[in-house]
């Protein structure tokens, strides 16, 4: 009888058989979940008092009012505004993602100045006064040299007040290249002022309407201001139809009621032919066409000639078996959306593709909007209106000296206005090409950007980056170390959206005219400064006529002196009305030439003055690329889980993206089974892609959900600067397209390009 | 495996002998391996049972001893003089320091747990740091507001009689999670009646809602 070792095991087994009829070890691992759910090294942000601060998201132009919810003094959590008129309470997931705009990596923490090569990423910190001496030093110098017309400022918008005081910045210095990257918008309210003679967005009251025929527009994906139409769809009963016409299945073509495939390119084409047949069919509305339009018939001008009017060209070249063959819908189908169209209540027609990045074919738009004028909707509600620019941003005239004044008659390096362009005011597209194709100096010698990033942004990225290269000044004013910042000589940051007062007019495609007010949620994070103060400090620097445009202290005074009727309710509020087209009587709403809607648009730049070229018709957008060794079309697409624009992607989208979008950092692009099958590839195939511009290493996901012969890519990613969480994911669009001027308006009408794939 | 079966029939016969001897030395041994199991297996049930639910927690004292049935015999609107719900439907719980200082600006009586709380947190403006019996983890969403004002339920049926205290319980900490024993509960096998009001685990919340609505409830209506 011994006590040995195999006694002192039967004690472990005996303790351990009995704790298991003991609450020990179910408590603790009960506990134990909980404690690993408090580590102290965890990071969690300091409690304390929560409180709430009303502001608007200037992330796009969608203006929607968001509620931020501050535990002390760091905002927590970004939601939509229950009471705001646009957005009414809802918000889109990059709204919500906003904290890590104001908190994330990415931000510029200091004016900076570049010390290495172009794009290096070699920066030395300065201070401001540094920084302002800097740029008006430069300013200047080309001031005394007689030379301001070479100043270009790319600024985000053109709306607002910020853009206004840009504008007065170079308006005081002697430079008419004030340039805002383009929209859909340019297409919209070129077709509203050359068809209504009114200047100003264009609104469509979807919230109205019963039957909505969208042209490829992305209404679920990001267009107009996105909560508003997450709104509406929430909100949509059997008594709104969607009809989405769009050659890829997206995720609008999705929601829709009726999904119609199209050949891509051809969207202006079947809105002709519906209005054949709606005008063959008498479908249309005659009370509002013969009362309040004019060119629909054929017509005499003065001079005793003859014109051709809407009427007889659609009826002569756009009969449903010519649109049948070029778009490919059938005929029935094209005969079956016209009456469906014609017979609703409130129908409303929408051009405008994905989220509107691009303006595209004038026609194209034009087209569409005939289509609302046959259905009289136009100025109704349920249809379409013109929402005038508010006009509270008065200030008084500026008064220029001569360097000033033989700067501005210079014509504007992008073209706009000019003799080939006359009905465009910004055609940013054409800046790298114009800069590219001039020998010698460049037409810009220095170039100012905020709140926009035209390297990542602009097609045909290698181009933009040489037209970079010959300007010898780059200033960007962006908070982030964005594409452009990065490549830039000097950044002098801005605060982002939840540190600073802006100005928020109507969001394009809405109707209900409003202002908001961004205000400062937080305190500034960092040592940066809203552009608009750095615009008075740099006028204040370069003295004389220029420091007297400008009588305000900071961008603050200036703004409420604009808004001085609105403020008070702005700040209490977030947001105002302000007068809007359903104020304006429905006689004044026109103010053509003929005091009309006119399907002859009488303002169109005619000069070789065919009718067929002043009517809206169908021209075939050319595309790129040889179709023999580039059997491919590739489109692009956007997504409301990504930000496609100026902005970087923030962490939180990039989670919620599909496995068949992006994998790791490789981005998919979607083909058609059967053409898969064709070329022999297989999902999940790395493949080479290759255009006319550019060439990329994707994947491929196979997608009926896609014409054959055509590929899809999402807009939005191959970012090559901002913070790891966004750099060389995927491939960037741009890169792989470049712009194709629409030959009427001069607008980027590029709605894709001829493609390869082969194997990688 | 089949290859040991077929081995053991086998070997077992060639030494019959040798077979005994460890026999006779497990037999020796067995009473003392028996004996260790049992005092193993007993001492683990007494001690997990009696020593592990009092080694779990630490005890720790109220910042101030606070005299329920004292105040709510000096207020006017029973508990929701400080536990008021405010305009947007959110819950005061643990009134601030503004709230106390309204009447504790100066020394009123001659407690000397109120002289402390004057002294040591109205004059320097410094919140108390209450021990707070109920509190969950930031996971969990609880809205007052529905149970009390949607449901009609009573404070006490959660907190127990707590407005007829004279004195502040200690607050026993489980010094693996940080929360209160109340959470768990004071019966370390969870049996019986809870000591003070109720046991607020998630299985708690989701019994009593199964009785009181048919439903346990959906997982994001707490966990939002």
């Amino acid at each position: 009888m011994k006590i040995d070792r195999r006694s002192f095991i039967s004690l472990g087994v005996g303790v351990i058989v009995g704790s298991t009829l003991t609450p020990v070890p179910w408590k603790l691992t009960d506990d134990i979940s909980i404690w690993t759910q408090n580590w102290p090294w965890t990071p969690v942000p300091k409690d304390g008092p929560d409180s709430y601060k009303t502001s608007v998201c200037t992330l796009c132009p969608g203006g929607c009012g968001i509620r931020v919810r501050k535990i002390v003094d760091r905002a927590v959590k970004i939601d939509g505004l229950p009471e705001h008129p646009v957005s009414q309470g809802k918000l889109c997931p990059l709204g919500h993602s906003g904290l890590q705009f104001l908190y994330g990596p990415s931000r510029v923490k200091a004016p900076m100045k570049r010390v290495g090569k172009r794009g290096e990423g070699k920066w030395q910190k300065i201070t401001w006064e540094e920084a302002i001496s800097a740029v008006t030093g430069k300013l200047k110098e080309l001031r005394d040299e007689q030379k301001p017309h070479t100043v270009a400022w790319v600024a985000g918008d053109d709306r607002g007040t910020l853009p206004q005081l840009i504008y007065r910045f170079l308006t005081a210095y002697g430079s008419p290249n004030f340039i805002r990257p383009p929209t859909v918008q340019d297409a919209y309210e070129l077709a509203a002022y050359l068809m209504q003679g009114q200047q100003g967005t264009v609104g469509f009251d979807i919230e109205n309407a019963d039957h909505v025929l969208s042209f490829g527009t992305g209404l679920f994906q990001g267009w107009s201001s996105p909560a508003r139409m997450l709104s509406i769809y929430g909100k949509m009963h059997d008594n709104k139809k969607f009809v989405q016409i769009e050659p890829r299945l997206s995720d609008t073509a999705a929601k829709a009621h009726q999904w119609v495939p199209i050949t891509p390119g051809t969207e202006g084409a079947l809105a002709l032919g519906i209005a054949h047949v709606m005008i063959r069919e008498s479908l249309y509305n005659e009370a509002f066409v013969s009362k309040w339009a004019f060119g629909f018939e054929d017509w005499t001008d003065d001079s005793g000639k003859r014109h051709m009017g809407f009427k007889n060209l659609v009826l002569k070249d756009y009969a449903p078996e010519i649109v049948a063959e070029i778009t490919s819908v059938p005929k029935p189908m094209i005969e079956k959306l016209a009456r469906q169209f014609a017979r609703a209540k409130k129908p409303i027609a929408v051009s405008g593709r994905g989220q509107g990045h691009l303006p595209g074919s004038l026609d194209e738009c034009m087209a569409v909007h005939a289509l609302n004028a046959l259905a009289g909707n136009i100025n109704q509600p349920g249809g379409v209106s013109v929402v005038a620019e508010p006009d509270y941003a008065k200030w008084p005239e500026v008064n220029i000296d001569k360097t000033a004044s033989k700067g501005l008659q210079n014509a504007r390096v992008d073209g706009a206005g000019s003799d080939q362009y006359p009905n465009a005011r910004f055609l940013l597209h054409r800046l790298p090409e114009v800069i590219n194709s001039t020998k010698g100096d460049s037409p810009v010698q220095a170039l100012l950007v905020s709140d926009a990033n035209p390297l990542y942004t602009l097609p045909d990225t290698q181009a933009t980056k040489a037209a970079l290269d010959k300007i010898p000044f780059l200033v960007s004013f962006s908070s982030f170390m964005d594409e452009t910042a990065s490549y830039s000589d000097y950044i002098l940051p801005d605060h982002v959206f939840l540190e600073s007062y802006s100005d928020v007019p109507t969001p394009p495609g809405t109707v209900q005219p409003v202002i908001g007010l961004s205000k400062p949620v937080v305190r500034p994070q960092y040592d940066t400064r809203p552009v608009g103060n750095l615009v008075i400090q740099m006028a204040k620097a370069m003295g004389s006529f220029v420091e007297k445009a400008f009588a305000w202290k900071d961008y603050q005074a200036y703004l409420k002196d604009a808004l001085k009727d609105h403020w008070d309710q702005l700040e209490k509020k977030g947001f105002a009305f302000i007068k809007g087209p359903q104020d304006i009587p429905f006689t004044d709403q026109f103010n053509t030439t003929t005091g009309k809607f006119e399907f002859y648009p009488s303002a169109r730049n005619n000069a070789n003055g065919k009718d067929k070229d002043i009517l809206p018709n169908f021209t075939k957008v050319a595309i790129e690329g040889e179709s023999g060794q580039l059997p491919l079309i590739l489109v692009p697409y956007d997504s409301i889980r990504l930000a496609g624009g100026e902005i970087g992607n923030p962490p939180f989208m990039t989670k919620t993206i599909d496995e068949t979008v992006l994998l790791d950092q490789t981005v998919f692009v979607e083909i058609n089974p059967k053409t898969a099958r064709k070329m022999g590839f297989f999902e999940g195939d790395r493949v080479r892609l290759s255009t006319p511009r550019g060439q990329a290493e994707v994947k491929l996901h196979l997608y009926e959900g896609v014409e054959p012969g055509v590929v899809a890519m999402p807009r939005g990613f191959g970012h090559t600067a901002y913070s790891k969480y966004l750099t060389d994911k995927g491939v960037n669009f741009n890169k792989l397209i470049g712009p194709i001027e629409d030959p009427m308006s001069g607008l980027n009408a590029a709605w894709g390009i001829r493609a390869n794939i082969t194997k990688a | 495996m089949n290859t040991n079966d077929q081995q053991h029939p086998a070997s077992h016969p060639a030494s019959p002998e040798s077979g005994d001897a460890p026999e006779k030395r497990s037999n020796g041994s067995g009473w003392f391996i028996l004996l260790f199991f049992i005092i193993g297996f007993i001492g683990s049930v007494l001690s997990g049972w009696l020593l592990f639910p009092n080694m779990l927690y630490s005890e720790k004292e109220q910042p101030i001893d606070f005299n329920h049935e004292l105040h709510m015999g000096v207020v006017y609107e029973g508990c929701q003089s400080c536990h008021y719900f405010r305009s947007d439907g959110s819950f005061s719980g643990i009134p601030d320091l503004y709230s106390c200082s309204g009447c504790h600006q100066f020394v009123q009586g001659t407690d000397p747990e109120e002289e402390k709380f004057v002294n040591e947190y109205v004059l320097p403006n410094k919140e108390v740091p209450w021990l707070v019996y109920s509190k969950q983890p930031d996971c969990v969403f609880f809205s007052h507001a529905a149970h009390v004002k949607g449901a009609g339920m009573d404070c006490k049926t959660c907190h127990g009689d707590i407005g007829h205290s004279t004195h502040s319980r200690p607050y026993q900490e489980n010094r693996l999670t940080g929360y209160s024993r109340d959470i768990w509960g004071y019966n370390i096998a969870r049996l019986g009646e809870a000591k003070h009001g109720m046991r607020m685990k998630m299985n708690d919340c989701a019994d009593c809602h199964e009785k009181e609505t048919g439903h346990k409830g959906y997982c994001f209506q707490c966990h939002q």
